[in-house]
């Protein structure tokens, strides 16, 4: 783990105001972006004390869902260029989604086009099913994902 | 060939239940092949153990005769019979390689084999079974030699690939060995005898001159496993849940094969197929594991008229 914070001064956006959302008549069967959405902006960012929404690293229009196909495309924008935490969000992306959508869905994951150096290295990562599983066996890296998941609720 | 005129399905004849994680990879047992001998098959998992199943010769239908487990404390990624069938390697996440004896009916670990440093991905036995492969994260190749009384003795440190190692098999009948990686290449490593030095001599890429085939525009996610059959059958099985099964074309071009779809089973499970493997006897069954923690047992049969 490197010493010091990699982008130590972020810019923090203010929340955006929620809608409440009316009873969908469909029932809960209906899953839209902005469904999705509220599970994952208030991911902490595993560097700073703020939300995923906050840095701007997601936003609702970051997340299209084929609901037929059960297919989840989460786009997000690391802070800076160099972001070497960008795959410790994508981490926690997946795991709060596996949480939250049956387990039949298919999520990809992946940086804005443009937001990273590494683009085609950090998206390959992402979405190979092997890494990913042998990341969340690593102690370390599975409690820091628990803490940019679970922190708001200690 | 028949197979192409004839009106062939894929049967679902099993469905087994019992890991409690996603199953990584299926082995039949090649001494179980033979007609007269209850067919018997390893699966390996995300929930740190192997299962080995046999089919009941009174129901013909397989159940679960062991469970090998409190030996890995991480994923089992995969594993392999020794061609004699007397043994079964398994390589786990844990940096571990397994190797296991059925010592009368209960399944022993008699070696465990250690060196690298980080997930061991896949594990492969030569022809003779005189030879060991494992391979992994830490980007190396180890060659293991089988020594008396159940010893390893690692032979062979093979570096080369710039990134993760995520398979490696060898040769049917020559000790030649492959290995495919995350750096998108496959290396082939062989060495002069059986004192000498192993060493890459040749990496295939994309445009190496050796590729004959691809078969695009089947599936659209990750294939995760292929396999051929004693007929030449391509099985495949991929991250969109599907089966595919291929054979070599009739009228193929001649400057090389080319192949066509024989059939797909689309939800042949709820999740990503993780493995597929054609049962090595006369039988055309092909055992599928998922995602969904299922093992399925298929059969290819005709279908009449």
């Amino acid at each position: 783990m490197t010493l010091g914070l990699i982008n130590a001064n972020p810019v923090v956006h203010a929340k955006k105001e929620r809608v409440a959302r009316t009873e969908d008549p469909h029932g809960d069967d209906a899953v839209d972006p902005l469904e999705i959405y509220d599970f994952v902006r208030d991911i902490r960012d595993p560097e700073h004390p703020y939300s995923l929404e906050q840095l701007s690293v997601l936003s609702e229009e970051s997340i299209t869902v084929d609901e037929k196909l059960g297919r989840i495309l989460i786009t997000f924008t690391p802070t800076i260029q160099h972001c070497s935490m960008a795959t410790v969000i994508g981490l926690c992306l997946r795991v709060k989604l596996k949480e939250c959508f049956p387990p039949h869905f298919k999520v990809d994951i992946k940086v804005a086009p443009g937001s990273h150096a590494d683009e085609k290295s950090v998206n390959k990562q992402l979405n190979d099913k092997e890494r990913v599983a042998a990341a969340l066996e690593n102690p370390n890296l599975r409690q820091l994902v628990d803490e940019c998941l679970y922190s708001n609720e200690l | 060939m028949e197979l192409l005129d004839g009106n062939l399905e894929l049967k679902e004849i099993q469905n087994l239940q019992g890991h409690t994680d996603r199953v990584w990879s299926i082995a039949w047992n090649p001494a179980t092949a033979a007609a007269d001998v209850p067919a018997v098959f390893a699966s390996c998992s995300g929930d740190k153990t192997v299962r080995i199943w046999e089919a009941s010769p009174s129901t013909r239908s397989w159940d679960c005769k062991a469970v090998l487990e409190e030996t890995h404390t991480r994923t089992v990624r995969s594993c392999a019979w020794s061609p004699s069938g007397k043994l079964l390697a398994t390589a786990s996440f844990d940096a571990t390689t397994a190797i296991w004896e059925n010592v009368g009916g209960d399944f022993e670990c008699v070696s465990t084999l250690e060196g690298h440093e980080n997930e061991v991905k896949s594990v492969s036995w030569n022809a003779s079974g005189s030879l060991l492969a494992t391979c992994g994260r830490d980007r190396t190749v180890w060659i293991w030699e089988v020594m008396p009384g159940n010893e390893f003795e690692c032979i062979e440190v093979l570096q080369g690939h710039t990134q993760d190692v995520k398979m490696v098999q060898w040769h049917p009948t020559m000790d030649i060995l492959f290995s495919c990686s995350y750096d998108n290449t496959v290396k082939v490593w062989w060495s002069e005898d059986a004192e000498g030095d192993w060493s890459c001599v040749q990496t295939l890429g994309e445009s190496s001159k050796n590729h004959l085939c691809t078969l695009s525009g089947y599936h659209d996610r990750t294939i995760f496993s292929v396999h051929w059959s004693r007929e030449g059958i391509i099985a495949s099985g991929a991250a969109d849940d599907a089966i595919r099964l291929f054979v070599e074309s009739k009228d193929g071009l001649m400057n090389g094969p080319s192949y066509q779809l024989l059939l797909k089973k689309e939800k042949a499970h709820d999740m990503d197929v993780n493995s597929v493997q054609w049962f090595p006897g006369e039988k055309r069954l092909l055992a599928s594991g998922s995602d969904d923690g299922a093992i399925k047992i298929w059969e290819l049969e005709t279908l009449p008229g």
